[in-house]
């Protein structure tokens, strides 16, 4: 048996330092987002001779007044570009500038998106957040609706809306510092890895949450919170561990062996379930238990 | 255990085997028309003719999105300041009618035409499976033909502009405004937004090509109206600012329906109907965002989709086999089963795969275990208090059911949420993890439960089947 509870106070810490190096990186980086946010070109192409440097292209983009090229290369012929939003004409009028200089080109991706729909996608997915956070809260109200034994229900709701908002800060502080540190971009992928995240890790706390429920309803009345807290964490741990576990091995084979274009995506989702797993076992339990304390007092 | 209720659950049992191994064809039906080509062959060349034809399994393929056939989306930004509010919807299935028409003329695939509101504005998503040419799209639908009737001016008029141009080319810098006015015809507000459709016709007598206008109800008063005001006089067909034809009103006309005729033959007469119903866009539309996805993209997406699918199906076998020991092994029989049914169902609706509706799909493999070892770990609780093997795994059924429905809930709300506030091809993720986790519900809940209590006897050895470290024997289990 693992004594949770009595180390709850060293998780707490760390998690602190999480959220706060989070906070800070948000802060002092911010993000960065990708076309679909801001709008602007990406545009994947392969040389079917020898790839030119990046000095070359960017050479080539400068003549055709693109000066805030970024270059990824990836692969043996694959260059991948990222620049302003463009019309039809000046992306023909790159392509054949291309062509000419370096000899045939396959086009594998373009896509050019204008600022308007960045800044919807953006209104969206705080919409999304909101209206899955508060579906969230009402069904985990109604579910520990009649856990009243001993621990009011609101009170289970809310710290799984605690554990929710430091699994939301950990994902977005973690893409701060990928976004600057390697250069990965937070697309609308991102917002897909969020929201399934965010059903995931409250699903997590549940499961917790359910067994110190049952375990309330057959305890003594003498017994111990903490106690019955810590044994609920320790019956449900293999489970909580094997079950992100499994999840995680799917994701792992997608993000060796998958398509590239959804790495985003499964990255963030195997980073969520991490931090997920670990907030509803170090930190909504925990804190349920110095929730209740207090109130005796 | 009585023994009746165990030959049913055998029969439920085979009767599932047998829908799945159904399923596996269906998903993938290429070993079965092979071994049906060489049992074909064996029969011709053993008995010259065939005794019994072997027919292919009914071969459909899976739906594909964009982003793993290749192909292009463009998304164009309607204008409607011209419109009033409460006709925007009208305006714009009108504006996706017109477009349909002409995705259609260039032959995609299954071209996909859907109006969006996006906050304020109203958008026009236009997809095109197998068509990589953007720069070919752009210029079918992009063209925006302006189709406009105008009607004679006046001869004082016509000789005011007249004059006015004259002074203008003079002048060291005219003014274009000035100059391309039209000096014999001036706009109405009858436009192609009123334009149902133009037809090509021949008229009963000489056999004459003619083109036939149908208006809707409010151009058709429109139409009525300036006939009447316009009889014996030139009623001009203008598209993009360019004369098409100016029939000589004959008479007052109601119903909303007009005739072209003129000197031009058949096929003339084909391409003005074609152009009018091009001409017939109801509102301006601009492009705010284009994406091409090359055809091997999308090969090199799916193939590569495929092989992480299988790895990360190996994984999880692998782990839970090695975790779990032989429930592990039933479990993932029902794994199996439950990605198979899950591909079938797929194929059967269709619902469109996309490259992040594979990942989802993949995600809630990973995810459909859970249920299983939600039950495992609470059976395996169980038989540690002394219950024997078949009590055990009812009772872990039994109690691990509210936090199986509890926890998928909230997957699935995640889940809805997403896939009515996102685009096309998130969409996708959504809407394959939903359904696969509702599946999955149903794989662990049932059909594992069906595989492991006809296997599992109650003289199992608990340590066989769950992962217990010392050979846990209890009494009950002994007597049993």
């Amino acid at each position: 048996m693992l004594d949770f509870i009595g180390k709850r106070k060293i998780f707490y810490v760390v998690s602190l330092i999480i959220a706060l190096v989070s906070l800070a990186a948000i802060i002092i980086f911010g993000f960065r987002w990708g076309i679909d946010f801001k709008g602007g070109t990406r545009w994947q192409i392969d040389f079917t001779g020898e790839r030119p440097g990046a000095s070359e292209l960017l050479k080539v983009l400068k003549e055709n007044n693109i000066n805030d090229a970024i270059l990824d290369f990836s692969g043996k012929k694959s260059v991948i570009l990222r620049f302003k939003d463009i019309s039809e004409e000046e992306h023909q009028k790159i392509l054949s500038a291309l062509i000419s200089r370096f000899g045939q080109i396959e086009e594998k991706n373009f896509s050019s998106i204008g600022p308007i729909i960045g800044a919807e996608l953006k209104r969206r997915a705080l919409w999304a957040v909101f209206i899955v956070t508060l579906m969230i809260l009402a069904y985990v109200s109604y579910a520990f609706r009649k856990a009243s034994v001993r621990i009011p229900s609101y009170k289970y709701g809310t710290l799984a809306i605690v554990a929710l908002l430091h699994d939301v800060i950990a994902m977005l502080g973690f893409f701060s510092l990928l976004g600057h540190f390697a250069l990965v971009e937070l697309n609308s992928y991102f917002i897909v890895a969020l929201l399934i995240v965010m059903g995931y890790s409250v699903h997590d706390i549940i499961i917790v949450f359910d067994r110190i429920r049952e375990n309330m309803k057959t305890a003594s009345l003498k017994s111990d919170v903490k106690t019955i807290t810590n044994d609920s964490i320790n019956q449900t741990l293999s489970r909580s561990i094997n079950t992100s576990l499994t999840s995680i091995l799917a994701l792992l084979g997608l993000y060796f062996f998958g398509p590239l274009a959804i790495n985003t995506l499964v990255l963030a989702m195997m980073f969520g379930i991490f931090i997920g797993t670990y907030s509803s076992i170090f930190i909504a339990s925990p804190l349920l238990v110095d929730w209740s304390e207090r109130r005796r007092k | 255990m009585k023994l009746d209720l165990k030959k049913k659950s055998w029969i439920t049992s085979l009767f599932i085997i047998l829908i799945t191994l159904l399923a596996a064809v269906y998903v993938w039906p290429t070993p079965w028309n092979k071994t049906v080509d060489s049992l074909n062959k064996w029969q011709e060349h053993k008995y010259g003719h065939l005794i019994i034809r072997f027919p292919y399994f009914i071969n459909q393929p899976f739906s594909l999105g964009l982003d793993l056939v290749g192909g292009t989306a463009l998304t164009y930004k309607a204008d409607l300041s011209q419109i009033k509010p409460s006709d925007y919807s009208a305006a714009m299935n009108g504006l996706r009618d017109v477009i349909e028409r002409r995705v259609n003329l260039f032959g995609a695939k299954e071209p996909r035409v859907a109006v969006e509101k996006v906050g304020d504005n109203w958008q026009l998503v236009v997809e095109l499976a197998g068509i990589t040419d953007i720069k070919e799209a752009i210029r079918q639908i992009g063209q925006t033909p302006y189709l406009e009737f105008r009607e004679m001016r006046s001869q004082e008029e016509t000789n005011q502009i007249l004059k006015l141009q004259e002074e203008e080319r003079k002048k060291e810098k005219p003014d274009p405004l000035i100059l391309n006015e039209d000096p014999y015809f001036k706009p109405t507000i009858l436009t192609g937004r009123y334009l149902q459709r133009a037809d090509v016709n021949f008229t009963a007598n000489t056999n004459q090509p003619v083109v036939d206008l149908v208006f809707n109800d409010e151009g058709a008063k429109i139409f009525q109206e300036l006939t009447k005001n316009n009889i014996g006089k030139p009623l001009a067909i203008y598209l993009d600012g360019a004369l098409i034809s100016a029939p000589v009103v004959q008479e007052e006309i109601s119903g909303g329906r007009a005739q072209i005729s003129g000197k031009f033959d058949l096929a003339e007469a084909k391409q003005l109907a074609q152009r009018l119903n091009q001409g017939a866009l109801p509102v301006p539309i601009t492009l705010i965002s284009q994406e091409s996805i090359g055809s091997s993209l999308g090969i090199e997406s799916i193939n590569k989709s495929v092989i992480a699918g299988l790895i990360s199906l190996a994984l999880i076998i692998l782990f839970m086999v090695l975790y779990y020991r032989l429930s592990g092994l039933v479990a993932s029989l029902a794994l199996l089963t439950y990605t198979v049914l899950s591909l079938a169902l797929f194929k059967l609706i269709p619902i469109t795969l996309t490259l992040s509706g594979i990942a989802g799909f993949i995600l809630s493999i990973g995810m459909a275990v859970d249920a299983n070892i939600l039950i495992f770990e609470r059976a395996k609780e169980e038989i540690r208090k002394g219950k024997n093997n078949f009590t055990a795994i009812g009772e872990g059924f039994l109690r691990a059911w509210p936090a199986i429905r509890d926890s998928n809930i909230c997957t699935i709300i995640s889940a809805t949420v997403l896939y009515f506030l996102t685009s096309s091809l998130i969409r996708g993720f959504a809407l394959t993890l939903g359904l696969g986790v509702i599946l999955s519900m149903f794989s662990a809940i049932f059909i594992s439960r069906l595989y492991l209590l006809n296997l599992i006897s109650s003289h199992s050895r608990p340590w066989l089947w769950f992962n217990f470290r010392k050979n846990v024997s209890s009494k009950e289990n002994l007597n049993n």
